[in-house]
């Protein structure tokens, strides 16, 4: 057939409804995507071909037999290597699992295989979530498919380079400070961050617990909303999921936005923030504005603080998350011949982990040491609440916010890795979301003179993802 | 400026061995985002209560119930590289 691969969610399914063409076909396209372009892209570290083969051939015979399938059946998705999957290798792109093979799946992989997903493999990024460019990875960078010689985004990057490249039609992935948005952005595709716990994370390599999220990337806002209706809800496995009722995601889809009220916050368009991002996003912004929508400016003015925040929480409750790293219950063990207990878990370690790990575990392992804790930890934790009182003052005026993703274009491969500061920056923007906990999707935004693309994310109060699936659907249509 | 000896101390509560070459360039690097995070202290935080949780759940309960999980304790066992013994991984020894 050819270029099967290249459909959205909806529309695959709708062909294979119709009986046009199988899940073994829309399979065999992706797998020539990946066959052609991973080489060059490196979007994907594991390629489950055999295992997915069989649950595309699974689902066209309950097709054949007259059986209802669901949005999801015999659709192929890539899953981030952070997320575990039964029986195909899970690495976290780091040396320390280079072999590691869960013996049980995340939650959202078992909701997905309950919708007979079709998972075609593991998606790139940087070790353990934590970079902004998938650059730390101990299988190398995943290149942007708009310019081989910049990075794809992070820490979500392959998963996001799979989806425009057109190796499947959906892929999952984890935002704990932007992780799925930029990458989203810096690739021009559809990324959705949900509320801090709207979708289960058990069965998800925990970076930091009070940050992180599940969420995914697609290529159309209707995608995105069938996606979400499969992954979200309570969870047993996981406490801090609550018992707030999922809606119908689709019902948010083919809506006006008359008289909804848009804030933009002043800050994300303030120094830093390139004149062609702003511009590109304020084209949007337009759109729904001459729709009857009520653009407003909003004051976030703790902006600038957010990203001090994340790096002192994030690394504090990274560096307890990754202790279960020891070598001994699973992960490599040391190479060398350790003299004593303690001298195993430091080799083990040291040889296991890369720079940003290593890097971060130190941060987070000194903010937390005694005398330091009232000062770091404590302090940005109190930070905390005032950007989260900020947001609220903020959704008492406005129904959605819209703004950049990020402040520059997808940068260089190589450019920030001495500078791991000047890295960070990139996600100043998405940061601030995170610590308040809310919702927000990348969507696109055109590209840049360069023909780099550009996003921008809406922003709604916590568990109204349907709000911004409402703006993205619209801006879609117009 | 964390000097080598405070990169040394952090490393080894963090346990993790570094090469001389990693304790020099790791000094700079994180030296460099701790003067970063001092930007906190301008923020005015009196009376200003810590988050822990942003969604508001405190004390989640549970039914008091054992339930089967997804893998059985050798499948579990099977993770790890270390020699198994009586249903346990042999480490090296703790107490001299």
């Amino acid at each position: 057939m050819g270029k099967l691969n290249e459909l959205t969610i909806s529309a695959a399914s709708k062909g294979l409804k119709e009986k046009k063409f199988s899940s073994v076909d829309l399979l065999k396209d992706c797998l020539a995507a990946i066959e052609a372009k991973n080489g060059e892209l490196n979007a994907f570290v594991t390629v489950d071909a055999k295992g997915a083969m069989e649950t595309a051939e699974a689902v066209d015979k309950k097709i054949a037999a007259g059986e209802k399938i669901s949005a999801l059946a015999g659709i192929p998705c890539g899953v981030k290597d952070l997320i575990c999957t039964k029986g195909v290798r899970t690495t976290c792109c780091s040396p320390i699992l280079k072999d590691f093979v869960p013996p049980y799946d995340a939650t959202v992989i078992e909701r997905l295989k309950a919708q007979d997903m079709v998972m075609i493999g593991k998606t790139n990024l940087d070790e353990f979530a934590c970079g902004g460019s998938s650059e730390h990875s101990c299988f190398g960078p995943t290149k942007n498919p708009f310019d081989l010689s910049r990075v794809a985004g992070g820490s979500s990057g392959g998963s996001a380079a799979a989806v425009t490249a057109n190796m499947c039609m959906y892929t999952l992935g984890t935002d704990t400070g932007g992780s799925i948005r930029l990458p989203a952005s810096f690739c021009g595709n559809y990324g959705m961050k949900v509320t801090y716990g709207r979708v289960s994370r058990s069965g998800v390599n925990a970076m930091a617990s009070s940050w992180d999220t599940i969420g995914h990337f697609a290529k159309s806002t209707e995608d995105v909303a069938t996606v979400l209706q499969a992954i979200a809800g309570k969870d047993r496995r996981d406490l801090t999921t609550p018992d707030v009722k999922v809606p119908d995601y689709n019902g948010f889809l083919g809506k006006d936005v008359k008289g909804m009220k848009i804030g933009l916050p002043k800050q994300y368009f303030g120094e830093g923030v390139q004149k062609e991002i702003k511009e590109a996003v304020m084209a949007k912004v337009a759109i729904l504005e001459k729709a009857g929508a009520e653009v407003m400016e909003v004051d976030l003015p703790s902006t600038k603080y957010a990203v001090a925040v994340y790096y002192v929480s994030i690394p504090a409750e990274l560096s307890a998350n990754l202790e279960r790293f020891d070598g001994i219950r699973y992960g490599k063990k040391p190479a060398s011949d350790p003299k004593d207990l303690m001298d195993f878990y430091c080799e083990a370690r040291g040889e296991g982990f890369g720079d940003e790990i290593k890097r971060r575990i130190m941060i987070g392992t000194y903010v937390l040491s005694a005398g330091y804790y009232d000062a770091y930890y404590k302090k940005a934790q109190k930070v905390r609440t005032v950007i989260i009182n900020e947001f609220a003052d903020a959704f008492k005026k406005v129904d959605v916010m819209i703004a950049p993703v990020s402040p520059i274009p997808p940068f260089k491969i190589g450019e920030f890795m001495d500078d791991p500061l000047a890295m960070y920056m990139a996600d100043a923007l998405t940061i601030p979301v995170n610590a308040a906990g809310v919702p927000a999707l990348a969507v696109p935004a055109g590209k840049d003179k360069a023909g780099l693309p550009i996003g921008l994310q809406i922003i709604a109060p916590q568990f109204e993802e349907g709000r911004c699936l409402q703006v993205s659907d619209f801006l879609e249509r117009n | 400026m964390l000097n080598d000896d405070q990169v040394k101390h952090v490393a080894k509560l963090a346990r993790i061995k570094l090469t001389d070459q990693e304790v020099k360039k790791f000094g700079k690097q994180l030296s460099s985002v701790l003067e970063y995070i001092d930007i906190l202290a301008e923020v005015d935080t009196k009376d200003v209560v810590g988050t822990n949780q942003v969604t508001g759940l405190t004390n989640v309960m549970d039914k008091d119930e054992v339930i089967q999980g997804q893998s059985t304790k050798s499948e579990l066992l099977k993770c790890s590289e270390l020699p198994v013994d009586g249903g346990q991984v042999r480490v090296l020894r703790v107490v001299k």
